[in-house]
């Protein structure tokens, strides 16, 4: 540690605190407070509960929470998809690192790009359906983005293709750290491909694996804006609306800052349990580490 | 130069068997339909780029022939993607300098200096990374229209060095803690001050972090959608994001040239990666693998 006078490493974090506190910490406290007026211009009168009693009540809000909480169910799929490319990787199969850097191309485009890309693959007439037909499967051709039904699981399929990248490579920099004897060794005592996969890769990656799945979850519930703008805007209806479009919405919108800023301040409580989870995850990692 | 860098990895023993096994035609037949799904959508953007109407309408999915470019010069037409792509690399040139700037001096306190709060303040930083940038969205706009900084350039920028500093703050700490004490205290013994110390020994032997940290910040600008979308309405201040979601409504109906469009805004960050993988890979992958 450097020497210094007591006020010196005070003024080194200055201009970075107050840029967190310029975009971080005033919006926070104002939005809580935002979430107890009715909002016309920069403030206005108290009025309680009333835009939490509001936004409770309102059927869109419903919709976008149980749309959000969907979209977890893509942690997962997400989980179980780059374990497996990735141990698949791992074997050093012919041709590993093209397949490696191909996984991680889509994870390269920007997600706008890739929702509007998708909207023409995905739509009624698009190549997907053209595909379907060639090959013979006309029963699976269905109305991807433009029927209520389906929306929501094209969203969820476009978000996988673009977000498992990352997980394949965090995986594989995290099996490629590993120690390759106790594989060796259970190879030689006879465990196949499965067993090896239980008992000792799983059990190896598991660190990873949960911090991977606590970020990918708050994806899905903080940073899916941008895939619902551009490939669905919320629609049909209402039908891929998720609570990031819905404090948009509201707030910019439908000129409701009030209610938004209710429904900000309950995504921020989901992320701050899910940021908890993650300490908690990092700190068991630590004492195990010690022990 | 554009070679994966592999972690170290220990030299494999075993000879390389020549027999194909079922379960190695099983693995290839799962990596190439996994690496055919990966790179479908970017097939589809590019080789519709390069066909005239009548040719994609004629057929999807097939490749284009003969080559059409036409496309590209009508999405060049008029000259706005050149506006949106300056607007894009001011602001991305702009946050990612004032964010490794505030960055590296705040990194610099928590690393190498004692200080009351400094773990409170770490580990606050921590959990910033993932506060939802939707929860400031409309505080941050009431604010901004009353200091006068919506549309400019210098308010977005502040947004964006601000969302993008805690993760940053996070990097470059873990990396100059990293750095022998030995160099640090004969520069000290040489009479150096602080700020000589961070930056002329921390800072060159921080390079390799520095230059991921910069990657993965402008990717993460280049790529933002929602605070492009409300900070900067005004078409001759849109980003490129913001721009190919007008662009995409304005085309409607001419996939090519909505595809031409997408094709060029993807250009400079798949040269990025070309050219930075190993950055990139380590940048991202930052974290993770230890948590």
């Amino acid at each position: 540690m450097l020497r210094t006078r007591p006020w010196v490493p005070y003024a080194y974090l200055a201009p970075a605190v107050a840029l967190i506190g310029l975009v971080f910490a005033y919006p926070v406290a104002r939005v809580i407070d935002f979430s107890t007026r009715l909002i016309r211009g920069d403030s206005g009168p108290f009025v309680g509960r009333l835009n939490y009693e509001l936004v409770l009540e309102d059927p869109t809000f419903h919709a976008a929470l149980k749309h959000s909480a969907i979209l977890l169910l893509t942690v997962p799929v997400l989980v179980a998809i780059a374990l497996l490319v990735s141990v698949l990787l791992y074997d050093r199969v012919r041709g590993w690192r093209v397949y490696r850097s191909v996984f991680f191309l889509p994870y390269i485009l920007a997600v706008p790009v890739v929702g509007i890309v998708a909207s023409y693959i995905f739509t009624r007439n698009g190549a997907l359906n053209d595909i379907l037909h060639q090959v013979g499967l006309e029963r699976l051709a269905v109305d991807w983005i433009g029927s209520s039904r389906y929306a929501l699981l094209t969203l969820m399929i476009v978000i996988v293709w673009r977000e498992v990248g990352f997980g394949i490579i965090v995986f594989l920099a995290r099996l490629l750290t590993m120690n390759e004897e106790a594989i060796e060794a259970a190879r030689i005592d006879g465990a196949g491909w499965w067993a090896r996969l239980r008992y000792i890769i799983v059990p190896e990656l598991r660190g990873t694996m949960e911090f991977y799945a606590v970020v990918a979850g708050i994806t899905m519930l903080a940073w899916v804006f941008a895939y619902v703008f551009t490939l669905t805007k919320g629609g049909p209806g209402t039908a891929t609306t998720v609570i990031e479009l819905y404090i948009y919405n509201q707030g910019l919108r439908n000129s409701l800052p009030g209610m938004a800023s209710a429904a900000a301040v309950i995504l921020l409580a989901f992320t701050t349990v899910l940021i908890t989870i993650l300490f908690w995850l990092r700190a068991r990692a630590r004492e195990e580490e010690v022990a | 130069m554009s070679r994966v860098e592999a972690p170290a990895l220990p030299a494999r023993q075993r000879p390389r068997r020549l027999r194909l096994r079922p379960g190695k035609i099983l693995r290839q037949i799962v990596l190439a339909a996994a690496g055919l799904t990966a790179l479908y959508p970017i097939v589809f953007m590019a080789s519709t780029a390069f066909k005239d109407r009548a040719q994609y309408l004629e057929n999807q999915y097939d490749l284009p022939w003969p080559l059409y470019f036409g496309n590209f010069s009508a999405a060049l037409r008029g000259g706005t993607f050149f506006l949106w792509f300056k607007n894009s690399v001011i602001l991305t040139t702009g946050s990612v300098v004032l964010c490794t700037l505030c960055a590296a001096l705040a990194a610099f306190a928590v690393a190498r200096m004692r200080f009351r709060g400094r773990d409170v303040f770490f580990s606050l930083n921590v959990a910033l990374m993932v506060v939802p940038p939707v929860v400031m969205l409309i505080p941050l706009f009431v604010l901004f229209v009353d200091l006068g900084l919506v549309s400019t350039y210098q308010g977005t920028i502040l947004i964006y060095a601000g969302l993008t500093i805690p993760f940053s703050i996070y990097l470059l700490a873990n990396f100059f803690r990293a750095i022998p004490r030995e160099l640090i205290e004969s520069a000290l013994t040489d009479g150096a001050t602080n700020l000589r110390v961070l930056v002329q020994i921390i800072l060159p032997l921080s390079a390799p972090a520095l230059v991921t940290l910069v990657v993965v910040n402008a990717l993460w600008v280049w790529n933002e959608l929602l605070i492009a979308l409300v900070f900067l309405p005004e078409d001759e201040l849109k980003t490129l994001m913001v721009g190919i979601t007008v662009f995409r409504s304005r085309y409607n109906l001419d996939v090519p040239i909505t595809m031409a469009g997408m094709l060029l805004a993807s250009i400079p960050m798949i040269l990025l990666y070309v050219f930075g993988q190993r950055f990139f890979i380590r940048g991202l992958t930052a974290g993770a693998v230890k948590g």
